[in-house]
């Protein structure tokens, strides 16, 4: 237990036992006085064993020692049940509850009317304490170190006390007395006090008495003030501790979460088993806001006790395991400050993280980004290292001589170790899980917090493949907009990207031109990049930018200036004349530290090919006799000593006036001066002989050491003596030797192994703390460590919950105001929420809201358990893409389904509305955005009729569809002239996300999972049906298309023998019923599949829904997409089937491919999302191709996408049935469109 | 994370100290002070400074140095965004940020202090959380906490941080419900001596005053989205609707807020408004020199430039300018060695211009560099990009709101290179 300070200095202090410590305290208040001289009898009545120790302890110590307390306790209160720590509380609260609540008419009501001392003797003496096992350790603990500077504290106090500074006094009656108002002046001047960082510490015990005020500022000030001195005053804190603990079985959450986060603040290590108890109570409350607050609280604690890691570590684990989005960022920054190298905790928390990440707060995501950044280079393999992508990567890239280089690598390790590598070549597949970071965290580039875009720019530096990393550029460089700080950081780390990836900021050269008011750190940061971003066919410009730097006022910039410049010419060979010129040129300059930099860069730049530049190295002997500055001196005469037989008249003159200034100069010109002069004699002995003597003389009586030493050697070396050995003979060698041209680097090479964005990074140096960036593994850690029980639900649940958190104010609003027509079919689900957070405080809209997803989950747990048992058997069908959706008969995605279903419901009124305005209005301009509204309300009104015949007759809608000609709705749902493109658009987001996670190449089975209603809620009486198609081969029958069927029971009776019945099939048309269902609880749902050939048409498959009581007419209509199943075929093959497929059988179209749906990746996703087909590989990268065989017929269906310059394309579709490729070609277009 | 905050005058006094963690010794600050003394201006002391054991992160915002002391690693941009954020909510809350008004509502500024970190962890930024939490002094309040002895600290524990729309309080009510959009864009610059543009952009912000009640649902759509090359949003904007529809569809926050900041891609050109025609030079031998400048309108559609402004750094040999302006008023400041015009509105007619001499120090050589010239003007009813909103639509609510959208175009840095 380290004592701080303050306490070594004022143990001297009194320490006399009895005596009522507290009692001739002027400022504390009469009861609170008394309160203390009743303390101090009680110690000595237990005086047997009694150090001098803090009264409450004393009379705990009394109280364990048997002796039973004439004093009214309080009610047994509920946290003291029997362990050890919980004893310790207990006793804590006791006595602090006891001493101050009595001044508090908060305090529970009436207590102190009702003595009930049996209870408190039970409870005090209670046998459980003594035989509990973590109790004496506890104990002991107490003894054994807390007392010691509790004891040593007390003096202090003391001191404090008996001579308070007068200023203070004041303060202490404002403390004491009654009015709230005088309190809160006395509060303010105190944090006032603290604020400007003078001691306040003397007034610890009148401030903590208001621990528990009325007043809610005052209560506010003292836990800041409480906050801050407690460390120093922990006796007097611990009296605060009830209330808090008092606040944290508040009915409130919010008051539990500030309880928690207050005691959680107080640096007292005597609590810490309190805070443990109360972390981990809080950790598993219901409040997510509180469990955040725990969050928040396990760094204090780890900082406080390191010893409790490993339970810390489990609450970590807990919360880790959260779903809410308050807590997921602060257990993160929890995870990183305890145990950042537990990665394993992870795992199973990374693909729910990942997809809570957007709508997690700004600072949460910042940690949560670049935790995942870690986890990634630990799991997932390298998306850069291997063969085929590799080159099909750096052909995209801008830097072709990248991608040249590249490949020739490539060429050479193949030719190297084929056997080796032939494991390792095959295609390099992204991770899952790896493409499900990167795009999950693509849409924070947008973020307007500059840390969030950091974060997510590094996260694609360090993790994508380099052809994606191009997205963040754009990013960072609006960040070049904000404040200078931030600019500053950015450049920095665009300095060290722009050395690895040239081409990502090439396109934004010109905003990282210097303007003359930019303060000269971001100037110089601008100058690196501009450099590192120099090549062959931007030089000119960026030279002609750098000469208007050169004249500019800030000399430090103009001397950076100069050293680019030298940089661009040794790094771009073109222009090394053009360079050299000009910095010749700047040798006139007026400015000396102009000169003298330019002598300096023009030495390094003359290095690489002296022979031809003897009139510069004449003109700068010139320079000697003006210019002054030491460096850029030294620097000519080091060129003249190295190129001296370049210019033989002009050196041994150099040498001469040198020698005669020789005294004057500074010690870094005179060893050059030395040097020359050893060269000249080597070279030209006959002209320079006297003059070098003479130097070395000069120097031999130098006040420099080093330059004495320099001459004594130099002297041995080059004048042969009869002394001088053999190396006498290599003089010439020695000093004369090539020297190899200098290399000018950024120092911003390499720094790339620090983790960009991070404070090392920043510094080049490693920060405490410091979690490196691991390399990528060489072989890919086993992804199933990620699976979840039921990874789809984790997915769906924070997809469900993103749109649920987008929609629902909306809707929630218009649930209450637009009265019985549009909320007819939401208000039982509404009130189904109600009923699930009534029971919790449920003090905001929102918190019910997150309450009831909880609910949810804890409903999934437990058939998480069902889908273990199941699991085995699925495992080997689908490997590691386990995320996959559509299995039947799974009930996660049973669970799926009814979001699904819940979100086109929600969807629904919303996009009639929009449905509706934009008929029946034209756009209006804002300007007159009056009118517009007025129409827009208009139109409301209108839609408000709409829905409640469109919804209760979906089927008879669908019905509608059944002429084959007509072609068929955007997207053919059955109910689509209900659900507006909007909709469409949501179902079509919700496809990506699942797309995906599936492997790029070749997905055979495009799981998208559409669900469609077949019978609505309100029609089908509380029983509602959807259906999807799960793209998976119908077992039974080979021409069959698998449908899906999902049915809930929403009524409150059992519904009995659910089957199909009377199916009444258009010609041909064969339906597979599923087996009849027995019984469907109420709540219930089923899921069944059954198999419909559809005679390779679009229309619609009708039958009766029967159950025991009722009839439904339904009908199924199929998307052609979905009448089709994808087939593997080579390039050749397809070419060859293509070729039969020609004339009438095609069909070309021409479209534009809107600017996100360009990449591969999309398109790709769109077309399989919008049929089910399967990709064939193709050798043209601008081509796209799929393939499929209709469920029936077996035609083949032939689609190719060919992309041209710019955004058009060209999609063309050979089929031999020409209904479904018309209408397939709608509908790809559509889905390429959206 | 953040341990503790100094925040420093110009003067170095460190008049305000804030500790999140156990309390770190303002003998830290030497290490800034230090650094301070090295960079010769204030904007040049670097944002991180290590220290043996700390690390001092500051930024430096209305003649104040904020300085953030961290222990261990932290994203340095974290520290940073946090800071300007503090500042932020500070304007928001006294209308200006200055020392004299912090340390007047010293009381107000710890509150808050407290509320934004926890264990330096930040908790709540959102600035209509803490003045949910913490109400902004205005006059009134302070005469009635007086008289009454009620406070500023909210007696209602805020909803907001637990909603799924933190950046609105729950339980608006406004008698009149009007929402303002201002689409502002600034031109960035670079215009060389000749009078070609070296490099040209144009920034965009829509900020948004909305007074609405309860809970409005907007969307804001473009006659020309497409412009939009680079945006950020305010956490408000739903990111999947713009990415499909390119609509901004949001529930907005309540009172003042910047909906979206936009930059309009640089393969576009970008017109520039204004030109300057210049006439600067120092003469070797002579003392004097001509200076003379006129500004002009370029590419205006028709609409009229304002609230021109033209500041230069003179370079330090000139001693003193004797000019006369056609319009407007000029200052030159002889120990800054700035000048600056404030030119009004111009006249195509009869256009601005500053004539005179400069006077050069005797026996110096003449400055080798000319002046930039530093613009600033204003185009009301103009976004110079083009950008137009269609429309405004809201949902959610019955009332019909008072809709009103606003075009500016301003000088952002503009510089012309002499």
């Amino acid at each position: 237990m380290a004592a701080s300070p303050a306490y070594g200095e004022e143990k001297g202090g009194s320490s006399s036992l009895g005596e009522p410590e507290y009692g001739h305290d002027p400022a504390s208040g009469g009861i609170f006085s008394s309160d203390y001289k009743r303390w101090g009898q009680c110690g000595r009545r237990g005086r047997g064993r009694a150090l001098p120790v803090w009264p409450p302890l004393q009379a705990l110590a009394a109280l364990l020692g048997g002796e039973a307390v004439p004093e009214p306790g309080p009610e047994r209160h509920p946290m003291g049940t029997g362990t050890g720590t919980g004893m310790w509380m207990r006793m804590v609260m006791w006595i602090g509850i006891r001493k101050l609540l009595r001044q508090l008419p908060v305090g529970p009501a009436g207590w102190q009317k009702t003595p009930e001392g049996g209870d408190v003797a039970e409870e005090v003496t209670s046998p459980v304490l003594a035989t509990e096992a973590g109790q004496p350790t506890c104990y002991s603990a107490l003894r054994a170190d807390e007392l010691r500077p509790l004891a040593g504290a007390k003096p202090a106090v003391d001191t404090g006390t008996t001579g308070p500074p007068p200023r203070h006094d004041d303060l202490k009656e404002m403390l004491d007395s009654n009015k709230d108002s005088l309190k809160l002046e006395a509060m303010k001047r105190i944090v006032a006090m603290i604020a400007r960082g003078k001691n306040a510490s003397d007034l610890f015990p009148a401030v903590v008495k208001n621990v528990a005020c009325k007043n809610i500022e005052v209560k506010k000030l003292v836990y800041v003030y409480l906050v801050r001195y407690a460390e120093e005053q922990q006796d007097l804190a611990l009296l605060s501790i009830s209330t808090f603990q008092r606040g944290l079985k508040d009915p409130n959450q919010l008051i539990r979460a500030s309880a928690l986060r207050v005691l959680s603040s107080i640096r007292v290590p005597i609590i810490v088993p309190i805070m443990m108890l109360a972390i981990k109570e809080a950790a598993s409350d219901m409040s997510p806001y509180v469990r955040k607050t725990a969050a928040h609280a396990i760094p204090k604690l780890y900082s406080l006790d390191s010893d409790q890691k490993d339970q810390l570590i489990e609450v970590i684990e807990k919360l880790l395991a959260d779903k809410t989005t308050l807590v997921a960022g602060s257990v993160v920054m929890a995870f990183e400050e305890v145990c950042p190298e537990r990665i394993d905790l992870i795992h199973k928390n990374y693909r729910k993280l990942c997809n809570l990440l957007i709508d997690v707060e700004e600072w949460g995501q910042v940690v949560i980004i670049n935790m995942l950044t870690r986890y990634a280079r630990t799991q997932f393999l390298s998306p850069n290292q291997n063969g085929l992508t590799c080159q099909q990567e750096s052909l995209l890239e801008e830097n072709t001589e990248k991608a040249f280089y590249g490949s020739e690598e490539e060429d050479a390790k193949d030719a190297k170790a084929e056997a080796a590598s032939l494991a390792k070549r095959k295609p390099y597949v992204m991770d899952p899980d790896h493409r499900l970071l990167l795009r999950n965290t693509k849409p924070l580039l947008q973020s307007r917090n500059a840390a969030v875009v950091m974060a997510v720019a590094q996260l694609y530096f360090h993790l994508a493949p380099k052809a994606e990393v191009g997205v963040i550029a754009k990013a960072l460089v609006r960040l070049l907009r904000s404040h200078s700080e931030v600019q500053y950081v950015v450049l920095q780390n665009v300095a060290t990207m722009s050395i690895k990836r040239r081409g990502m900021f090439e396109p934004y050269l010109k905003s990282f031109y210097i303007r003359s008011t930019d303060p000269t750190q971001i100037k110089i940061l601008k100058l690196e990049v501009l450099t590192n971003l120099a090549n062959e066919t931007n030089i000119s410009t960026i030279l002609r930018e750098f000469q208007t730097y050169i004249r500019s006022m800030d000399k430090d910039f103009v001397a950076a200036t100069i050293q680019a410049i030298g940089r661009c010419a040794t790094n771009i060979g073109k222009v090394r004349d053009t360079c050299l010129n000009g910095l010749v040129q700047l040798l006139s300059n007026r400015d000396e530290l102009v000169v003298a930099e330019s002598v300096v860069v023009i030495k390094k730049l003359l290095q690489m090919q002296p022979a031809q530049h003897s009139e510069i190295i004449k003109h700068m002997a010139k320079l000697t006799d003006n210019i002054q500055v030491p460096m850029a001196r030294a620097s000519i005469l080091w060129l003249i000593g190295e190129y001296c037989e370049h210019v033989p008249k002009i050196a041994p003159d150099v040498l001469r006036k040198m020698a005669k200034s020789f005294t004057n100069e500074e010690d870094i010109v005179k060893l050059q001066v030395i040097n020359l002069a050893a060269k000249l004699y080597l070279t030209n002995s006959k002209q320079s002989k006297l003059l070098t003597q003479y130097v070395l003389n000069l120097a031999k009586y130098d006040q420099n050491y080093d330059i004495r030493d320099r001459a004594r050697f130099i002297r041995q070396l080059i004048v042969p003596t009869e002394k001088s050995g053999a190396l006498n003979k290599y003089a010439k060698k020695l000093f004369l030797a090539q020297k190899p041209a200098p290399i000018l680097e950024s120092s911003f090479k390499d720094r790339d192994h620090f983790q960009l964005g991070s404070l090392s990074h920043l510094l080049n140096a490693k920060a405490v703390g410091y979690q490196e960036l691991p390399d990528w593994p060489d072989e890919a850690p086993d992804p199933s460590v990620r699976n979840v029980e039921v990874p789809e639900w984790t997915k769906c649940t924070s997809r469900e919950k993103r749109k649920e958190k987008v929609e629902k104010p909306f809707y929630s609003d218009s649930e209450g105001e637009s009265g019985p027509t549009e909320s007819a079919d939401s208000e039982p689900e509404s009130g189904s929420e109600e009923n699930s957070s009534s029971s919790s405080s449920g003090s905001s809209s929102s918190g019910t809201e997150e309450e009831e997803e909880e609910e949810e989950d804890s409903g999934e747990q437990s058939e998480d358990k069902e889908e273990e048992e199941k699991r085995p058997k699925r495992k080997d069908k689908e490997g590691s893409h386990k995320a996959i959706l559509g299995s039947a008969g799974s009930p996660s995605e049973e669970e799926e389904e009814e979001e699904g279903a819940k979100k086109a419901k929600k969807k629904a009124p919303q996009g009639r509305k929009g449905h509706a305005e934009t008929s029946s209005e034209e756009a209006s301009t804002s300007e007159s955005s009056s009118s517009g509204s007025d129409s827009g309300s208009e139109a409301e009104a209108k839609q408000r009729k709409v829905p409640p015949r469109s919804k209760a007759s979906p089927k008879e809608i669908s019905l509608l569809d059944l002429d084959d000609f007509t072609p068929p709705p955007p997207q053919p749902i059955p109910s689509s002239s209900i659900i507006s493109t909007s909709l469409v658009t949501d179902l079509e987001g919700l496809t990506l996300t699942d797309t995906s996670l599936t492997p790029t190449l070749l997905s055979p089975a495009f799981s998208a999972v559409k669900t469609y209603e077949l019978l609505h809620r309100m029609a089908g009486e509380g029983l509602a049906v959807e259906y999807c198609f799960s793209r998976r081969p119908f077992p039974g029958d080979p021409h069959m298309v698998a449908v899906q069927i999902q049915i809930s029971n929403n009524t409150d009776t059992e519904v009995k023998n659910l089957r199909v019945n009377e199916p009444k099939p258009l010609s041909g048309m064969r339906i597979q019923e599923f087996p009849e269902i027995e019984c469907l609880a109420p709540g219930d749902t089923a899921t069944v599949v059954m198999g419909i050939d559809f005679c390779d048409s679009t229309q619609a498959a009708n039958f009766q829904l029967c159950t025991h009581t009722r009839q439904f007419y339904v009908s199924i209509q199929p998307p052609v997409g979905e009448l089709m199943a994808p087939v593997f075929m080579s390039e050749n093959e397809f070419k060859k089937e293509q070729g039969k497929l020609m004339g009438m059988s095609e069909i070309t179209e021409k479209l534009t491919l809107p600017e996100k749906c360009r990449s591969d990746h999309t398109i790709v996703q769109q077309v399989t999302s919008a049929a089910n087909v399967g990709r064939v590989p193709c050798g043209a990268s601008n081509e796209y191709r799929f393939a499929a065989k209709t469920v029936t017929s077996g035609s083949l269906v032939l689609i190719t996408l060919e992309r041209r310059e710019g955004s058009t394309a060209q999609l063309t579709i050979n089929s031999e049935k020409m209904v479904i490729g018309t209408m397939l070609v709608k509908d790809i277009i559509q889905a390429l469109a959206q | 994370m953040i341990h503790s905050l100094f925040l420093i005058n110009a003067s170095g006094d460190i008049f305000l100290e804030k500790h999140w963690k156990s309390v770190v010794s303002r003998s830290v600050c030497d290490y800034f002070f230090e650094a301070q003394e090295r960079a010769s201006e204030a904007e040049n002391v670097p944002p991180v400074i290590p220290t043996p054991h700390h690390y001092l992160l500051s930024v430096y915002r209305h003649k104040i140095f904020f300085v953030a002391v961290i222990q261990s690693e932290v994203p340095p941009l974290f520290v940073i965004e946090f800071l300007h954020r503090v500042v932020d909510t500070f304007q928001d809350y006294f209308g200006v940020c200055s020392e004299v008004i912090i340390k007047d509502n010293v009381v107000v500024v710890y509150e808050v202090l407290e509320e934004m970190l926890d264990n330096g962890f930040p908790l709540a930024t959102e600035s209509n959380i803490l003045k949910e939490l913490i109400k902004p002094p205005t006059i009134l309040r302070t005469v009635v906490n007086t008289i009454t002895g009620s406070t500023n600290v909210g007696d209602q524990l805020p909803t907001g941080q637990l909603s799924v729309v933190p950046w609105r309080r729950t339980g608006v009510k406004y008698t009149n419900n009007e929402a303002y959009f201002d689409v502002i864009e600034e031109i960035d610059a670079i215009i060389d001596k000749s009078g070609s543009t070296i490099t040209a952009e144009i920034q965009g912000v829509i900020d948004a005053c909305v007074k609405l009640t309860g809970m409005p649902d907007l969307t804001l759509s473009f006659m020309n989205p497409r412009l939009l090359d680079d945006v950020s949003f305010h956490p408000c904007v739903r990111f999947k609707r713009w990415e499909s529809e390119r609509i901004l569809s949001f529930i907005p926050p309540d009172g003042n807020f910047r909906l979206l900041s936009y930059h309009v891609s640089a393969q576009n050109l970008v017109a520039i408004p204004v030109y300057v025609k210049h006439n600067i030079s120092f003469r070797d031998s002579s003392s004097l020199g001509r200076f003379e400048i006129t500004v002009g309108p370029k590419q205006t559609m028709g609409k009229s430039v304002e609230g021109v402004m033209v500041t230069s750094q003179m370079p330090k040999s000139v001693l003193n300018m004797t000019l006369t302006p056609s319009q407007g008023t000029h200052v030159f400041d002889p120990v800054t060695k700035l000048l600056s015009w404030d030119v009004g509105k111009i006249n195509p007619q009869k256009l601005p211009s500053l004539k005179g001499n400069v006077s050069l120090q005797a026996g110096t050589s003449k400055p080798d560099e000319n002046p930039t010239i530093n613009l600033q003007f204003k185009i009301q009813q103009l976004a110079i990009s083009g950008l137009k909103v269609n429309r405004l639509d809201m949902y959610g609510e019955k009332y019909k709101p008072f809709k009103g959208i606003k075009y500016m175009t301003k000088a952002g840095k503009f510089q012309v290179r002499t």
